[in-house]
């Protein structure tokens, strides 16, 4: 992180999905106030919806993104904090030239591993980033990294396998 | 079975999946009509009180506030059943009632202009439970109803059922060889919490006409429900992606009233989404629910008489509580196959967050209030609770009278098969050793086992229309006002079209939930999404089909009937090659349009069984659940993971965890709300998943060509009252508490071995 001298930072630098977004903190419209959670400037700031909010109190995990690497709250993280971060939405996974699903959405589909939908993004993007970390993460390891997930209509069943299937191939780290 | 078809029955993926897993799916709350503002609600901190002052100047002069709205300036619209509960009023009835709306630019302003609306409040005395609410001199919630008791409803004609009496319960009682009796209840009023917040954009085009975006389970419900509600205006209601429902989001009233009197005082569009707070404390919880009455048996299991009196808590107000008596009444016959009711209700307004409408409809609330007293009989008479729920449930040619009041001859299927192959696949005979003697015992750990069932005749419920348009380049479009909230319908009324025209699922599509572009559809409740808009769905498909054989015939030289079609192809049949494509026969300019409906039918019940075996640790009182196994008939799987997705969701959405942890707690002085946050609202986690497995039969029904029928939202109201026993017979005890905390399993155990309270 940059080092501020004891000034108030004037801008927020953000990588989210490989595009670089220079953003003034400030109360206008298109400015990143203090206050601000990333949740909130992906969705309204930037327009980056695929992101969910569930609960706002970091109890549900549908926020989930994955920043320089690991699983974050985006509703308990201040924007003002991830200065300089690489953030990765749901909206990043899949191949930006071709538009083929990561392995992991194309599981999801493939085993339906969805009901309402709203849980999947926050799902999917702890999922990923378990799998880059341990490809070969076992059922027991998925179950605890998704621990965190709440879901309503119960695809947890079918949400592990889809993830299983992707392990078990090996493809998480494409 | 599923071999005959072409896309029924096979796993297909979901027509939204790719957006779904893409992020690009929208929900309510990524959605913003140009110039769009957002609204808030402020709440009232006291659960009783009537409003002697309010001032919102300060509000209104704060940055970015365009509009602060009272009980004074509101429009006068007003829902519940009957019509008892405004806008805004000048009396709050509970904790989180509303008192006063901003609308201003950004979503911040309008938060921070809350705290400057100035309330004074005179406090009132409040009741807090059905006792206090009923007692003499009680503190009054609604001058329309004296006492606390909410009015009947002819929510479904004049005859709805607010109470079972058939035959002679004397006589019952006297030809019973066991009777059993006391008071229960299933008063957790737990949430069903959907992960999503419910939310509503209002925009009104002009006077006349309001155009309503809602993240709800039923499009229609905005439109023709609301319309009278507020002065007959022409709604148009469309729906987003819905991020869980579970009945509860089948509609949101007071949402649209926010939203729309907003947007009415500042012509422009207002986005009403509920925080998660909100959605704990002013949302809908489950009804509250106690019997106190008794059942008498014969000691073959003959159910010979059912009376008592069903007490339902409904808060502090009634919006569908009637409906739910109703099919509660109706589902309490489906499950207890007797001759001799007298079964009562009264309906009781407190002073709590209202109840709504929630998947298990007052069958759940009412089967697991009585689950105990059902317990206690069938312990007396040493009966296998399998064998007694599979002779007990109505069978093809049995009666029941369903919540309008019409006695029905069930035409339905027998589903004593699927219980026992469902007993089979959970080892049941292994597993029952006699009431109240566990499976095994090792140390302080416990395991036992219980079943519940739980069936509706709601299947078939209410009206469907649909249109089926047939494009020249070989894709058909459904016009259907069906939203998606989980169940996979969109997609499944799809195959079911695709598999009607024989085109690939891929050509197949349907316009967006809106009712500007649909017809009437009664929405995706009570199951009746396979039977109800299924029939309607392929009716019309039929109908397009048959149009566009009568317009090409003459040119194919041959007569409609021995006409078919492939993959947008006409042909003879035995003649493949006296053939047309769909863009000749229908013409680039032209389409074909279908027309299909649906009439209500309440004579083919569904049926779900639920197993379950339950560990529990005598030391710490914690209840595992191990195993859960679901047994049911449908007809004729449509696509098998949204199915089984259904049948898992009996975790979910205040079914069976609420016989193990899930409850709302709302505290006896305050009327706060102690627990209504994530964490401390108990919810199950990906680690704690018990096995779990779902046996379906394939019986083709009296329904539709497809022969199948719903059985989704039914999985979740067994769960309770098998857990009960599953419990009781681990414990060696009648356990009749919900939900079933460690605190309770170990004051039970603790005077079971006569260890003093303080000592346990």
């Amino acid at each position: 992180m940059k080092k501020t001298n004891g000034k108030e930072r004037t801008a927020v630098t953000l990588v989210v999905n490989g595009v670089t977004h220079e953003l003034n903190v400030g109360d206008q419209p298109y400015q990143v106030s203090p206050c601000h959670t990333l949740a909130q400037t992906l969705r309204e700031t930037l327009g980056v919806t695929g992101t969910k909010v569930g609960c706002d109190q970091g109890a549900c995990g549908s926020c989930t993104v994955i920043m320089d690497g690991r699983p974050i709250l985006s509703c308990m993280t201040l924007t003002i904090q991830c200065h300089g971060s690489e953030i990765t939405t749901i909206e990043g996974l899949a191949d930006p030239a071709s538009g083929k699903l990561h392995p992991i959405q194309q599981s999801f589909v493939d085993h339906s591993a969805f009901q309402c939908g709203f849980c999947t993004p926050g799902i999917i993007m702890a999922s990923k980033s378990l799998l880059d970390r341990h490809p070969s993460a076992d059922k027991q390891a998925v179950k605890e990294a998704l621990s965190g997930h709440y879901c309503r209509c119960i695809s947890h069943y079918q949400v592990v396998d889809a993830v299983m299937d992707v392990a078990e191939k090996g493809e998480g780290d494409r | 079975m599923t071999k005959k078809y072409r896309f029924i029955g096979k796993t297909t993926p979901r027509k939204d999946g790719v957006a779904i897993v893409t992020g690009k799916a929208d929900y309510i709350d990524d959605i913003h009509p140009v110039s769009m503002l957002h609204g808030k609600v402020l709440r009232s901190p006291h659960p009783h009180a009537n409003i002697t002052a309010i001032h919102t100047d300060k509000a209104k002069d704060a940055p970015g506030v365009r509009a602060v709205l009272t009980h004074a300036d509101v429009p006068p619209w007003m829902t519940g059943m009957p019509r008892h509960v405004k806008v805004l009023d000048q009396r709050v009835r509970f904790v989180g009632d509303a008192v006063a709306l901003v609308a201003a630019d950004t979503l911040e302003q309008a938060t921070a202009a809350l705290d400057l609306i100035e309330v004074t409040y005179e406090p009132l005395p409040a009741v807090f439970d059905m006792d206090a609410a009923l007692a003499p001199g009680a503190p009054q919630l609604h001058d329309i109803f004296p006492g606390n008791l909410v009015t009947d409803f002819p929510a479904f004609g004049p005859n709805t059922l607010s109470k079972v009496v058939r035959g002679d319960v004397e006589k019952g009682f006297e030809a019973a060889d066991f009777i059993s009796e006391g008071t229960f209840g299933y008063e957790n009023i737990a949430n069903p919490l959907p992960i999503e917040p419910p939310g509503v954009i209002a925009q009104w085009e002009d006077d006349q006409r309001l155009t309503v975006w809602s993240g709800t389970q039923s499009a229609s419900w905005h439109r023709w429900i609301m319309q009278s509600k507020m002065g007959f205006p022409d709604i148009r209601a469309i729906t987003t992606q819905c991020g869980g429902s579970f009945g509860s989001k089948n509609y949101a009233p007071q949402c649209l009233f926010y939203a729309s009197a907003l947007a009415k005082e500042t012509g422009r569009a207002v986005k009403v989404c509920y925080t998660k707070d909100e959605h704990f404390g002013a949302f809908v919880l489950r009804l509250g629910s106690r019997f106190c009455g008794k059942i008498g048996m014969k000691k073959d299991g003959t159910v010979t008489a059912v009376a008592g009196d069903w007490m339902v808590d409904n808060g502090a107000f009634s919006d569908m509580s009637q409906s739910q008596i109703a099919v509660g009444c109706g589902e309490a016959q489906l499950v207890l196959n007797c001759e001799n009711w007298n079964l009562t209700t009264k309906l009781v307004c407190t002073n709590r967050c209202p109840s709504g409408v929630i998947r298990g409809f007052g069958g759940q609330e009412l089967e697991s209030a009585f689950a105990p007293i059902l317990a206690d009989v069938m312990a007396k008479a040493q009966l296998d609770p399998v064998e007694f729920f599979k002779k007990n449930y109505v069978k093809p040619g049995g009666k029941y009278i369903w919540r309008e009041g019409n006695l029905w001859t069930c035409r339905g299927k027998d589903y004593t098969d699927a219980m026992e192959k469902g007993a089979v696949s959970f080892g049941w005979k292994d597993k029952w050793n006699g009431w109240l003697v566990p499976t095994a015992v090792e140390g302080s750990k416990r395991t036992g086992v219980g079943i519940g069932i739980h069936g509706n005749a709601d299947v078939g419920e209410d009206d469907s229309e649909a249109y089926i348009r047939l494009n020249a380049d070989g894709t058909a479009t459904i016009h259907a006002s069906v939203s998606e909230s989980g169940m996979g319908q969109r997609s499944s009324l799809c195959k079911m079209a695709a598999e009607v025209l024989q085109l690939p699922l891929e050509k197949v599509h349907m316009t967006p939930p809106d009712t500007l572009v649909n017809p009437f559809d009664f929405g995706l409740v009570g199951s009746r999404g396979t039977y109800a808009v299924g029939s309607a769905v392929i009716n019309a498909a039929e109908d397009a089909l048959k149009k566009l054989f009568e317009r090409v015939a003459p040119e194919l030289q041959a007569q409609p009937e021995d006409l078919d079609t492939l993959d947008a192809r006409i042909f003879v049949k035995g003649k493949p090659e006296q053939a047309m494509g769909w863009g000749r026969a229908i013409g680039i300019m032209r389409s074909v349009t279908g027309y299909g409906e649906f009439k209500s039918d309440y004579s083919v019940p569904n049926f779900l069984a639920l197993f379950v075996e339950v560990e529990v640790d005598t030391q710490t009182g914690a209840v595992k659940i191990k195993r859960v196994v679901t047994s049911t008939d449908a007809g004729q799987i449509i696509d098998p993971p949204s199915l089984n997705g259904q049948l898992y969701g009996a975790l979910g959405s205040a079914g069976l965890d609420t016989a193990v942890f899930e409850e709302t707690i709302i505290d006896k002085k305050s009327g706060h709300m102690l627990n209504m946050n994530m964490c401390d609202y108990k919810w199950r986690t990906f680690n704690e998943l018990p096995e779990f497995e779902n046996v379906i039969l394939e019986t083709p029904f009296p329904t539709h060509r497809f022969k199948a029928i719903g059985v989704g939202e039914i999985s979740t109201s067994p769960g309770p009252g098998a857990v009960l026993m599953a419990v009781s017979n681990a414990m060696g005890q009648h356990m009749t508490d919900y939900p079933l905390t460690p605190d309770r399993i170990l004051k039970v155990w603790g005077e079971k071995k006569g260890i003093k309270n303080e000592t346990v």
